[in-house]
């Protein structure tokens, strides 16, 4: 046995480093490991070397210094004597808000319009027709800049509010469209519970999560009583009612207000202001990419072979289950991967917000930060390292979402 | 029978019926609006909606189209034409029109240049872009490269014809050594392109670009619709058999050579490519050696061949993986090594399959071009926003422009996904 | 050989400029352009005109230091930078001078290692607003939404004047100079704030210039200066003294006009030794004799440059103010050329 596995036992000769499967593999790697040992040093010697004729170094120090510029969309608390590193984190949150917005609005324009492209109605696919192929084939950054200067041009500005013969008007006393941004009313509480309004608000969150724990013992229940007596009792109202009473309980018990916008000065005042660069950036991104997935879901629903719908029909199912129970579930298989990857081509193009001035991280790290401080390398650097980081995550969670609902072959 | 029966009736009737036109409601143009507009309620609510978009669109977008003025030299001449009316400034266009399609300082008399270096380059994509054409044809294929860098940039011919002989002599190398060994072909072939390269380099005079036959044209110099033209199709050639290299690693069962494959793929998709271009732009300097100072051009090449190479490799894996394993099999078992393997069996099969794949790539690269604007380089996009926005006379025109630039992307990127389908129904070997 | 191999494969494709770094001066002169940065387009101080041609205030400075070190002011290649690109073009040798409206701050003097060789335009960050929201002060702008060009100190001393006057504003940083514009006309923001020079710039392409004002508020200092690499004292030197003889050349009379004239000899012996007929400040530098004679004539005096491309006949339209000499009330003041 030792006879076969073991080598003909003759001398060592250089050539077997490129002839002798055994030793090949191990040759060419040392020749990669040595050739990308060259390039790293010669980089970085090259680095090394310019920075100290140009006297810099690189040092993440400026992170601490106060960042002494303001940003006028911000989740968490920030003014101009926070950090750079405070600025950056305030970006981030920025660009993770429209790349959420834009993934589920994009997600909706995509489905519908996929849906509507293989609609019996003539004119409706030729119309979805050509918002797909105009949208894909034109430069995102063009798409944000149109929209961002049709949203400037078109809508009012918050002047043309005021005086008596204004030339603009809220709709129902309480939204405003203006080319700054959208003012909506916003709900606060007038004794709430807690003092903080987040709190509050958890406070109502969890309000919801209880709710839909009652539902959904509810609806075992019913499935329970079903099984064995055969007969399914109505839960539509017990189920509202689990839905409904927590919520309204909490709202009348902390005293729900509306604060309405109006203007004051120069500006709107009051209720939830959304910015119009974040609109801008939102809609052009959800529409741009909409017409991606629109692609997807029609391949999607094409790729499910006529032979499952008709022997759905077949079993004597009603359309909408045939359409729920048969042909979205394997539909789902195939637009599901490409969908992943626009969600990362969404977050990723989310970063041209700066041709719109909406404060991203990478108009504030990489922008004014980096503007400020000149830090280009180190700024650079963690721009990357953020992008890598949240598409590497949005990757792993959809490719486990991906993985549950893969066809299991054995 | 017959007779009495034609007695008891008082008429029976011995000929057809001539077929009588269908109901109104059932033929021509009705039917068609009855079947595909208004077949149930919700279609016709569908129909009378979109009627009304499509509408509104064309009433805002007619007026300003057809009105349009194209023979002022400015907007407030413009303005003075149209009086108030809707109308586009179609001038800024007629005026700035060699601008937006070169850029500003490409000498004007030498718009010939990169103008036949289009035309040739669309001799020399026909025969890999259409498979009927004789393969013959590949020869100038491979000899365009050279010949478009000393149409666009002009200088001493010397410069490609080396780089083009460095080439050959690798080719030359590879032809000769490869087929006893792969690894001395492949190396033998690296090194003899280089000696040629250096030795020729040192040969070059050192005037030679001063009165040569083409004006050199620094590639700063370069800009509008031709830049991005040039950026796309540069860096999706070289971008091709990088991602194919790319593509072998990750799949090669060498763990080092694997995972510095996927360490890059994985790298380089997850970032934007504005941080990329970000890194050509102020950080790349750094990292080539101090006495030197090299091309933005260049660097913005090198980028975004990296980005659209981690892409196309990941096309190229799918296609790969589709392949039977009986294919690989196959080979091994008819004494094929690797090389023979791949350039025999897989990767023209696997190719196939991803060529729509590498076409979108090749697309949405083409239209990411547009982000150069952001660091300063004046492609289509640049121009609009900074010279020709930012001078007095065009100050504000810009459904003009933007809606130029639009056209002019989805012309060019309509036309090639239009190929790309045409080329997946012609490479639908499967009959189904 | 001492180029290594790639670069060599690189400097033989045309793609990359390799030169021994003796010393910027004798970069330039080996390679007979100056490559000088510039903003991609600011009407007045660096925008291409419609033949592809950079013109401006800061334009005409490269002109000059090119006219000074090579003899031609046409010498020069213009590499269009943004806010976030020109340090690293200076910092990585891309470029050999930047003239690009830039701050002269503590921290880019000092951190940033570079030498601001002096000022050729003191402007101070103002506030533009139309006419009809009848706002007399920057005081009054509480509440205000506020477009910036980004790209320079502004948003820093935006951020200074709200805090120190406790009042509140919203930002909209734009980067570039004609969307804010745009975003400014259409009254998504009540004002625009950048340099003054450069709100006057923008006024000047306005449909109406007249129905917008400038605030009289100037928030900050903001010396704009052409600066170089720390450390390469020679090549400072030139571009320091050639714009000083700039300004030299006002201060004492000499025009492109009567300047071959002047440069036969004159009884100033100032004149005389700017001109080169006298003394050997050009050897001094490493320059010709005749270094202050090209800077002149290719574009004129420091006044004569003014007056060309931001002054009050020009749609820019700017006052001399603090840019006049220092005999005239300014800051302008060249120190003495001996």
């Amino acid at each position: 046995m030792s006879t076969l596995t073991d080598p003909p036992n003759e001398g060592f000769r250089l050539s077997m480093l490129i002839n002798d499967t055994r030793y090949r593999s191990l040759t060419f790697q040392v020749i990669a490991a040595i050739v990308l040992a060259l390039c790293i040093w010669y980089l970085g010697n090259n680095l090394i070397q310019n920075l100290r004729a140009a006297g810099l170094n690189i040092s993440y120090t400026f992170l601490g210094d106060p960042a002494g510029y303001d940003i006028n969309q911000r989740l968490v608390e920030y003014d101009s004597q926070s950090s750079h590193a405070k600025a950056a984190l305030v970006g981030l949150l920025n660009t993770l808000l429209v790349a959420v917005l834009a993934c589920i609005t994009a997600t909706v324009f995509g489905v519908v319009a996929g849906v509507l492209r293989l609609s019996n109605n003539w004119l409706v696919s030729k119309l979805m027709a050509v918002y797909v192929e105009i949208f894909r084939n034109i430069p995102v950054l063009i798409w944000i800049i149109i929209i961002f200067t049709i949203m400037t041009a078109v809508l009012p500005g918050p002047r043309e509010f005021r005086g008596d013969n204004a030339t603009a008007s809220m709709v129902f006393d309480s939204f405003a469209f203006t080319n700054r941004g959208i003012y909506v009313p916003m709900p606060w509480f007038e004794n709430g519970i807690f003092a903080s309004t987040s709190m509050n608000w958890l406070l109502v969150l969890a309000g919801f999560a209880g709710s839909w724990l009652a539902a959904h013992q509810i609806n075992v229940w019913a499935n329970t009583k079903q099984e064995s007596t055969g007969v399914r009792p109505k839960t539509t109202a017990l189920i509202l009612a689990a839905w409904l009473v927590p919520f309204l309980a909490l709202m009348l018990i902390m005293g729900l207000t509306w604060e309405y916008p109006e203007l004051k000065g120069f500006n709107f005042s009051g209720g939830i202001k959304v910015g119009g660069p974040l609109i801008a950036l939102w809609f052009a991104l959800s529409i741009y990419t909409g017409a991606f997935i629109a692609e997807n879901v029609r391949a999607g629903i094409q790729a499910v072979s006529k032979g499952q719908t008709e022997a759905a029909s077949a079993l004597g199912l009603r359309p909408r289950r045939v359409m729920n129970l048969v042909v979205l579930p394997q539909a789902l298989r195939v637009i599901i991967p490409p969908l992943i990857s626009n969600f990362l081509n969404i977050t990723k193009n989310s970063s041209l917000a700066i041709a719109v001035g909406y404060a991203d991280i990478t108009a504030t790290l990489g922008g004014i930060t980096l503007n400020q401080t000149g830090r280009a390398i180190e700024c650079v650097l963690l721009l990357m390292l953020f992008y890598l980081t949240a598409s590497l995550t949005i990757s792993m969670v959809m490719n486990v979402y991906n993985a549950s609902v893969k066809l299991k072959e054995r | 029978m017959s007779d009495t029966h034609a007695h008891s009736i008082a008429f029976v009737r011995d000929t057809e019926i001539p077929p009588s036109p269908p109901p109104a409601g059932e033929t021509g143009a009705v039917k068609w609006l009855r079947e595909n507009l208004f077949s149930n309620a919700v279609n016709s609510a569908l129909t009378i909606a979109s009627l009304l978009v499509i509408y509104i669109l064309l009433s805002k977008t007619l007026p300003w189209l057809l009105n349009g003025v194209w023979t002022t030299s400015s907007l407030a001449e413009c303005r003075e034409v149209l009086q108030g009316k809707t109308g586009a400034c179609f001038s800024v266009l007629t005026e700035r029109w060699n601008q937006l399609l070169y850029g500003f300082k490409y000498p004007s008399d030498q718009y010939w240049r990169p103008n036949l270096a289009l035309v040739l380059l669309l001799f020399a994509i026909a025969p890999v872009l259409f498979f009927d054409l004789p393969r013959k044809l590949l020869a100038f294929t491979a000899v365009y490269p050279f010949l478009a860098f000393w149409l666009i940039w002009g200088g001493t011919i010397l410069a490609p014809i080396v780089a083009l002989v460095g080439f050959a002599a690798g080719a030359f190398v590879f032809q000769t050594y490869g087929k006893s060994s792969f690894a001395v072909g492949f190396f033998g072939a690296i090194a003899a392109a280089f000696a040629v390269w250096i030795i020729g380099g040192i040969l070059i005079p050192e005037g030679a670009s001063d009165n040569a036959m083409l004006q050199a044209v620094p590639s700063r110099d370069l800009g509008g619709f031709m830049l991005n033209l040039m950026l796309g199709v540069t860096c999706v050639s070289l971008s091709l058999p990088l991602g194919i290299a790319l593509a072998l690693g990750r799949q090669s069962d060498m763990p080092l050579i694997k995972w510095m494959c996927v360490v890059f793929i994985e790298f380089v998709r997850g970032v934007p490519l504005i941080t990329l271009l970000f890194v050509a732009s102020v950080m790349l300097a750094y990292f080539f050696p101090p006495e030197s100072t090299v091309d933005l051009f260049l660097r913005v090449v090198i980028m975004i061949t990296m980005f659209s190479a981690a892409y196309i490799a990941e096309v190229i894996r799918g296609g790969l993986a589709a392949l039977p394993k009986g294919q690989y099999e196959a080979a091994d078992s008819l004494g094929l090594d690797y090389p023979q393997a791949m350039r025999l069996i897989i990767l023209p099969q696997a190719l196939k399959i991803s060529i729509p794949g590498i076409v979108n790539v090749a697309v949405g690269l083409f239209k990411d071009t547009t982000l150069v604007s952001v660091i300063s380089m004046f492609d289509l996009v640049g121009m609009i926003r900074g010279p020709i926005l930012a001078s007095t006379e065009w100050n504000g025109v810009y459904w003009e422009l933007l809606g130029f630039a639009a056209l002019l992307f989805f012309v060019v990127c309509y036309g090639i996904s239009q190929y790309s389908q045409w080329l997946e129904r012609r490479l639908a070997t499967d009959h189904r | 050989m001492k180029k290594s191999v790639i670069l060599g494969a690189m400097t033989f494709a045309g793609l990359a400029a390799g030169a021994a770094s003796a010393g910027t001066l004798d970069d330039v002169k080996a390679r007979g352009k100056l490559n000088c940065g510039v903003t991609t387009g600011l009407v007045g101080f660096a925008a291409p005109n419609a033949n592809g041609e950079w013109e401006g205030f800061d334009v005409a400075v490269c002109r000059a230091v090119a006219a000074a070190v090579l003899g031609d002011s046409n010498a020069v290649e213009f590499v269009p930078t943004t806010g976030k690109t020109r340090f690293t073009a200076l910092a990585s040798g891309e470029i050999d001078l930047l003239a690009r409206n830039t701050t002269w701050t503590f921290s880019r003097d000092v951190d940033l290692k570079f030498e601001f060789v002096g000022v050729n335009y003191y402007d101070g960050q103002g506030f533009m607003v139309p006419k009809e929201l009848g706002v007399s002060s920057a005081k009054e702008l509480d509440g205000a939404t506020v477009c910036i060009q980004t790209g320079t100190t502004t948003e820093l001393n935006l951020a200074d004047f709200f805090r120190s006057n406790n009042i509140s504003y919203e930002p909209v940083p734009i980067e570039t100079n004609a969307e804010a514009q745009q975003q400014y006309l259409a009254g998504a923001c009540d004002v625009y704030t950048t340099d003054a020079s450069g709100l006057a710039a923008t006024r000047a392409t306005f449909d109406d210039p007249s129905s917008h004002v400038i605030l009289p508020e100037i928030i900050s200092k903001e010396p704009l200066g052409p600066l170089v690499r720390h450390g390469d004292n020679e090549w400072g030197d030139v571009a320091r003294w050639t714009l000083n003889a700039l300004i030299a050349a006002e201060e004492l009379g000499v025009t492109s006009a009567n300047l071959s004239e002047m440069s036969a000899g004159t009884e100033n012996p100032e004149i005389n030794r700017l001109l080169g007929t006298e003394g050997t400040l050009g050897e001094m530098l490493g320059l010709s004799a005749d270094w202050a004679k090209n800077a002149i004539a290719s574009q004129g005096n420091y006044g004569e440059i003014f007056a060309k491309n931001i002054g009050e006949d020009t749609p820019v339209g700017l006052a001399r103010g603090l840019n006049a000499q220092w005999t005239e009330g300014g800051l302008l003041y060249a120190p003495p050329l001996r």
